[in-house]
């Protein structure tokens, strides 16, 4: 028997370490350490039931388990057979308890291609990743194919770059494997920096070794020997889990000279990021690489001319690689007749936000938003409304609810206005001021811009500015062109992907939902009651006792009344610093994102 | 290689602007043992400038931050502007050139804390700890930093104090946070 417990960093975070250790010891104490294994493998995807931990071989799937109910685990699940019921899923349509996972909603409508192996082994023990298949791509590459032949495969699975662009990988392969040098290099992008995305680090952390070995499989197609991994330094289980799995193929020859007994040798080296969102794109990360500021410089040249010390550099992103063995080891046939026309086989994405299932789900190319948010993700959470998803990150927008229906692929997502992005989706209800959401953004991109061009350095705070004035109820008509025209500017004229895309979040906004702005620009409301400043302090006449203490206590004198009669507050003095709501004993007063106008004194 | 002995000098032979300036700031001697440290790391990387960051990495979990002596002793060894380096520290927002606290707490800006409300966590520690972002209480105890997701979206709102991770923070949850560390 084995009990998988989950140690990606949500479960982490809620104490999956104690758990793990607690297991070892009861069993330890009950003499069956040599009968039941633990083992701590890579993230499940379903964080908002965590921690989970799976007994096989009956796959029973136990949610949210505290480090204090593992003795009970242990003495009824695994000496006396019998589930322990109260830890189950308990599916909120039908409420009944679902002890395997292929039964619920949330796993029935995924395809684990790139996580085939995250919460199934060890991800610091080659041995569990081998029995999973993990080098047998390799080998078969090095000893079956060439070069040409392998690429033809990647390029007839129609695989194109999970980092965000969607560009077909094995053409990218082709050109820098044509390009002559004396040397060349495999770069994985790891600077997963879109905030409200972990698909990268989930699987670095779960399964390093997928990654590893794609990128010696690329190395041998382009005539390359040197693989680096720029990995965020804010991930630092996954560079731990690296540098064990470097470590370990190292030791199994897998890495280093002449893997297999071919000819063919190939190492991989770590990279640190250091907090700067823009050296995800490739000429910024190759920068940063050499030890220099990440800012990005101008294509062509293309990295897979001269990249890395001015060499052809090859850069894919970590979900990219993390597909490539499967297809080698099951053909491109199988991989391309999984998804769209355009878009093969699957997709990873970090479902966030506003939803019941938080997690992370993969899914076939062509599923619409729909079967993600409400099947697989599991409705809105506390039954609101729904009101748009973000997908695409920074460089994204938002859908609606007119989207829905929509498959999701590279081209449905940039013709209805967003992007596939890495694969972040923060889901909205209707407590979401937009504005707010695209000023947030805004926010993000004018902290994150390294300066380099003037459109993005200058547009952007110019944008940030335009949609602080919206909020704040300052805004004049003429700012709503404004904020458009210069969002066209700054995507026609930023120089790399980071500054063409920023205005993105705000043009969407714009697009689906211009009546928020115009409520925000002419009538100074904001229908989410989002924007403070955009916010009434009332006082409620029925709970209002008269007692006097928010009038002594306004700054500005704006509460008048008589004794023991309701008070109120005139919205032209008010300078709504909520002193008055804080000294209330009665709670009669409140923020509303509207007043009567008769209740005003004159 | 090296052969410093007061990093002072170093200074005011290399910028000569230094001296003409109507306040100088006093500069923090480094100790021999500490540009002992500093001189070892860089060449555990063999003074490669383009390991700088790598180094720079190093250094900082060393000595927490890097103020610009240890900037100036790196520039050194890797013969490199120190200008360069200053470049480096501060166009990435992991580096430092002020110390944090003792427990240093990150808020988690990312979009799923941000929607499920983490500015008002942000505002809460503000108002309880009276600093801003990127400042250190007097006594040294906690500093305020922001992040941008640490992948564990599942318990948004997120806070982490040092490596230890809060999940679903309430803000009245702040003050139970600030009093578990302040006993």
């Amino acid at each position: 028997m084995h009990i998988l417990v989950c140690d990606g960093t949500g479960c982490r975070s809620s104490q999956s370490g104690l758990i793990s250790e607690m297991f070892r010891d009861e069993l330890l104490r009950k003499g069956l350490k040599n009968e039941v294994q633990v083992i701590r493998t890579g993230c499940f995807g379903f964080c908002e039931k965590g921690p989970i931990v799976k007994i096989l071989p009956d796959n029973t799937f136990y949610t949210q388990v505290r480090p204090e109910d593992t003795a009970e685990i242990i003495d009824e699940h695994i000496i006396k057979g019998r589930k322990v019921t109260r830890l189950l899923y308990l599916d909120p349509d039908t409420q009944e308890y679902v002890s395997d996972s292929k039964h619920m909603g949330f796993y029935k409508k995924q395809l684990r291609v790139a996580l085939r192996n995250c919460g199934l082994i060890d991800p610091e023990n080659i041995d569990e990743a081998i029995a999973r298949d993990a080098y047998q791509a390799l080998g078969k590459v090095l000893s079956e194919y060439t070069p040409e032949q392998t690429i033809d495969i990647i390029k007839r699975s129609g695989l194109r770059g999970r980092g965000g662009a969607g560009f077909p990988t094995g053409l990218k392969w082709e050109i820098t494997g044509k390009n002559p040098a004396d040397r060349k290099y495999v770069v994985c992008n790891a600077d997963e920096g879109d905030p409200g995305a972990f698909m990268d680090r989930s699987i670095l952390e779960g399964d390093p070794h997928s990654v590893l070995e794609a990128m010696a499989i690329c190395g041998y197609c382009i005539g390359a020997s040197n693989g680096l991994i720029y990995v965020r330094a804010e991930y630092p289980l996954a560079v731990k889990r690296l540098k064990v799995a470097i470590e370990q193929a190292h030791q199994y020859g897998l890495l280093g000279e002449h893997i297999f007994g071919t000819d063919f040798s190939f190492d991989i080296k770590l990279r640190y990021g250091a907090g700067a969102f823009v050296c995800g794109e490739e000429t910024a990360l190759i920068h940063s690489m050499e030890g220099k500021r990440g800012e990005p410089t101008n294509k062509p040249p293309f990295p897979s001319q001269s990249g890395y010390l001015g060499k052809p550099t090859n850069v894919n992103n970590v979900e990219t690689f993390a597909n490539v063995p499967v297809i080698i080891l099951k053909g491109a046939e199988w991989f391309s007749s999984i998804g769209t026309e355009k878009s093969k086989g699957t997709k990873v994405f970090a479902l966030a936000g506003k939803i019941n299932n938080v997690g992370l789900i993969e899914v076939p190319m062509g599923t619409t938003l729909r079967e993600i948010i409400f099947e697989i993700g599991g409705g809105i959470k506390n039954g609101k409304k729904f009101k748009a998803i973000q997908t695409g990150g920074p460089s994204g927008g938002c859908l609606t609810e007119k989207h829905l229906d929509t498959p999701i692929d590279y081209e449905s997502l940039t013709a209805a206005g967003s992007m596939m992005g890495s694969g972040g989706m923060i889901v909205l209800d209707e407590d979401d001021c937009m504005v707010s959401v695209a000023k947030y953004y805004l926010g993000f991109i004018v902290e994150e811009s390294c300066g380099k061009c003037a459109p993005c350095r200058i547009g952007n705070k110019r944008l940030y500015e335009i949609l602080e004035r919206i909020t704040k109820g300052k805004a004049v008509p003429e700012d709503l062109d404004k904020l458009r025209n210069l969002c066209n500017v700054i995507r026609d004229t930023a120089l790399c992907g980071l500054g063409q895309t920023s205005p993105n979040p705000v043009l969407s906004t714009l697009n689906n939902f211009i009546e928020e702005y115009e409520e925000h620009v002419f009538e100074k409301k904001c229908r989410s009651g989002q924007c403070h400043d955009l916010l009434y302090y009332v006082i409620d006449e029925e709970e209002c006792t008269g007692c006097g203490a928010c009038k002594r206590v306004c700054p500005v004198n704006a509460i008048s009344g008589e004794k023991k009669q309701p008070h109120i507050i005139d919205q032209k003095i008010c300078i709504k610093c909520g002193s008055c709501m804080e000294k209330c004993q009665f709670d009669a007063i409140n923020l509303k994102n509207e007043y009567k106008s008769t209740t005003v004194s004159v | 290689m090296s052969t410093k002995t007061n990093t002072e000098n170093h200074i005011a032979n290399e910028c000569p602007y230094n001296g003409s300036l109507p306040e100088v700031e006093v500069k923090i001697k480094l100790t021999a043992d500490k540009i002992e440290k500093i001189d070892a790391i860089c060449r555990s990387f063999d003074n490669d400038p383009g390991e700088l960051i790598n180094v720079l990495h190093e250094t900082q979990s060393e000595f927490g931050y890097l103020p610009a002596e240890v900037q100036d002793v790196i520039a050194q060894n890797l013969r490199i502007p120190v200008a360069q380096v200053y470049g480096v520290v501060s166009f990435y927002s992991f580096f430092t050139m002020t110390p944090k606290g003792e427990h240093p707490i990150s808020i988690c800006l990312g979009t799923a804390c941000y929607v499920r409300g983490s500015e008002k966590i942000l505002e809460e520690f503000k108002k309880e700890l009276k600093i801003e972002v990127g400042e250190t209480t007097p006594d040294g105890k906690f500093s305020i930093n922001c992040l941008r997701c640490v992948g564990a979206c599942g318990l948004a709102p997120v806070v982490m104090v040092g490596e230890r991770v809060f999940g679903r923070v309430s803000p009245e949850g702040v003050k139970q946070i600030i009093a578990e560390y302040n006993n």
